[in-house]
């Protein structure tokens, strides 16, 4: 039995049709292989990137086909005080809340770094945060900042008796911008952190066991070990983080809406609000595209700015 | 169990980490490491707390802080619930976005592992720069691209139908599929399809039968990230969708059930809470997962 068919199953391998053998074809299989997702990101993605910047310079709004207008929308956009704060919230949001979600980010992962019972399970209820959907999140904050049912509230003026009247967290400017970044801040650390944790666990032990021989303080093995090994990857997890605090938008549009008067517009929620919302597609499209020079800018400051020292300690070693 | 791994005097512990030595005091450590550690769990859980507790609550409890203790219910009631499900379209709105996320999950899944198949072990000249130029596409945010994309979609006739979402969506799950999983084929030993191609394995053969077994903890990483990523996307949702019955759970929650200006706290909650348990359940399944795939990609 096992003598016929082992034949048979020969004679089959050696006689490929047509297609199997085409298949084989190594430049035929690549090009068929790479088809697939190159053609949706071409599609989806690098034609309406050019298709934005076109935008950016016609006048079109929803249901009619724009001409092109040359620089007009940008120089609108410069002399528009909205754009202008919507700038200044957007830097300040994304350096504030950077700031924030790493100093905590870093101290979380440090602590988790540690050894204790239930480890896996704490870091399972850390990364929850990010998990859940960011608008749901931003939902149960609306709520939190409510002006009449707030709960910190009502811990400040019932329970600890610090103030007498109620916060108002989202019906004026700052308390609103504030209450936006802590939200995001929340929403942040989690993904900081798991990914510092990541980091912090390549390094090796034996260079702290040597530093500690040498008499080194808690604080001289953090400054001389931990953060220079973090840095690469700090680097990398920064810029992340960067560029997806800036372009936020699911966090203001949910929360606040850009309110209150227009205090906590986003260069992502304005540009919602001129070009869905109000139909202003060229208009829209030009404050997107206004975010492009901000984020390139950051990308490589804090890629090559965090990153130089690695490429020094590179060139020493050679 | 609590006594063995705090004590200082368990060698395999202490030498692990550096911070576990003798002269480490236990005290010392409760306020280093535990006390901020509580504070940070406290604060990360609270307003899913907060959310769970306000979907229970009767209106009048919710409402009612001099009377009722607001950290607690004391009759709770699924009255949020049912009024979510059968006063409002929440079932359709769950059927909408598990299909929207089933489909985009697959549809990524196929592209990515061919791309990633194609790009590490096809090997051609240039593959490195078609990985760079797939990886440098997850750096173009979505806020940049949804008003472009708005005029795509409707220059293609599928404005307001979920099959635009499933088509959008592997924009920035592509990329990160296929980061992912260049990382895990590297990880496969190539001696193995060597074999197989001397035993006369056609290309597509070894594909099928040596490299994506191997690699289905991969496939599972990138699977899951894929939904919860398409679950929780908003920005596409909120500008590709009109119609009340074509939107995802996020943006319906925020568009459908934000009416007016008595805001109904406890259907909003009991609604953000519905909507977060399929990803949360779908995490606490495949919580190690998660946790790879996010440092893997990071690392990479």
């Amino acid at each position: 039995m096992s003598v016929t068919t082992i034949p048979n199953r020969t004679y089959v391998v050696r006689q490929p049709g047509m297609i199997t053998r085409l298949f084989d074809y190594k430049p035929f299989l690549i090009v068929m292989c790479l088809t697939p997702a190159i053609g949706l990101l071409a599609v989806f993605l690098t034609y309406p990137l050019g298709l934005g910047i076109w935008l950016a310079f016609t006048d079109t709004t929803i249901g009619q086909r724009g001409v092109f207008v040359g620089f007009e929308n940008f120089q609108y956009l410069l002399k528009d005080p909205l754009w202008w704060n919507a700038v200044f919230y957007s830097v300040f949001y994304t350096a504030v809340a950077t700031f924030g979600k790493f100093a905590l980010g870093f101290w979380l992962a440090l602590l988790l770094n540690n050894h204790f019972p239930l480890k896996s399970l704490l870091r399972a209820i850390v990364l929850l945060p990010w998990i859940v959907p960011t608008v749901l999140s931003a939902l149960a904050f609306w709520w939190i900042y409510d002006p009449q049912f707030s709960i910190i509230s009502y811990l400040l003026v019932d329970v600890l008796h610090v103030r007498s009247t109620n916060v108002d967290f989202l019906g004026t400017p700052w308390p609103a911008r504030f209450s936006l970044i802590v939200a995001n801040i929340w929403r942040g650390i989690p993904f900081v952190a798991i990914s510092l944790l990541a980091g912090l666990q390549t390094i090796s032990p034996s260079l702290y066991e040597a530093a500690m021989l040498d008499g080194a303080t808690a604080w001289q093995r953090f400054r001389y070990i931990t953060f220079p090994m973090m840095m690469p990857i700090l680097a990398i997890v920064m810029t992340f983080s960067i560029i997806f605090t800036f372009t936020d938008f699911q966090l203001v549009y949910a929360i606040t809406r850009g309110g209150p008067v227009n205090s906590t517009h986003l260069l992502a929620t304005l540009a919602f609000q001129r070009g869905i919302a109000g139909g202003e597609l060229g208009e829209g499209a030009a404050i997107a595209v206004s975010m492009i020079p901000f984020l390139v800018f950051a990308t490589l400051f804090s890629y090559f700015g965090l990153a130089r020292r690695k490429w020094q300690q590179g060139e020493a070693n050679d | 169990m609590t006594d063995v791994a705090a004590s200082p005097g368990n060698s395999n512990v202490a030498s692990a980490t550096p911070d576990t030595m003798s002269w480490d005091s236990r005290a010392r450590r409760v306020m280093m490491i535990y006390l901020p550690l509580s504070c940070f769990v406290l604060i990360l859980l609270f307003p899913f707390y907060w959310m769970g507790i306000t979907s229970f609550k009767p209106n009048a409890e919710l409402l009612n802080y001099k009377e009722h203790n607001p950290f607690w219910i004391t009759s709770p009631t699924i009255a949020h619930i049912k009024h979510l499900l059968f006063n409002t379209n929440y079932p359709t709105w769950l059927k909408t976005t598990m299909f929207v996320a089933i489909g985009s999950t697959t549809l990524s899944l196929f592209a990515s592992t061919l791309a990633a198949y194609a790009i590490e072990r096809l090997r051609f000249k240039g593959s490195p720069y078609v990985g760079l130029g797939i990886y440098l596409a997850y750096l173009v945010p979505p806020s940049i691209l949804f008003i472009p994309l708005a005029t795509v979609i409707v220059q293609f006739g599928l404005f307001d139908s979920p099959m635009a979402l499933i088509l959008v969506y592997p924009t920035f799950l592509v990329p990160f599929c296929t980061w992912l999983l260049i990382g895990y084929f590297k990880s496969i030993p190539y001696e193995l399809e060597e074999c197989a191609l001397v035993d006369g394995a056609t290309r597509l053969q070894i594909l099928r039968r040596i490299t994506l077994p191997l690699a289905v903890p991969g496939l599972i990483s990138a699977g899951i990230f894929s939904f919860t990523l398409s679950w929780n996307e908003f920005i596409y949702a909120l500008a590709f969708i009109q119609s009340g019955a074509n939107k995802t759970v996020p943006v319906a929650i925020l568009t459908e059930l934000v009416t007016g200006d008595v805001y109904q706290w406890g259907a909003l909650m009991a609604g953000s809470l519905l909507g977060s348990l399929p990803v949360a359940l779908f995490y606490s399944l495949f919580v190690d997962y998660y946790v790879s795939s996010l440092t893997g990609a990071v690392k990479e």
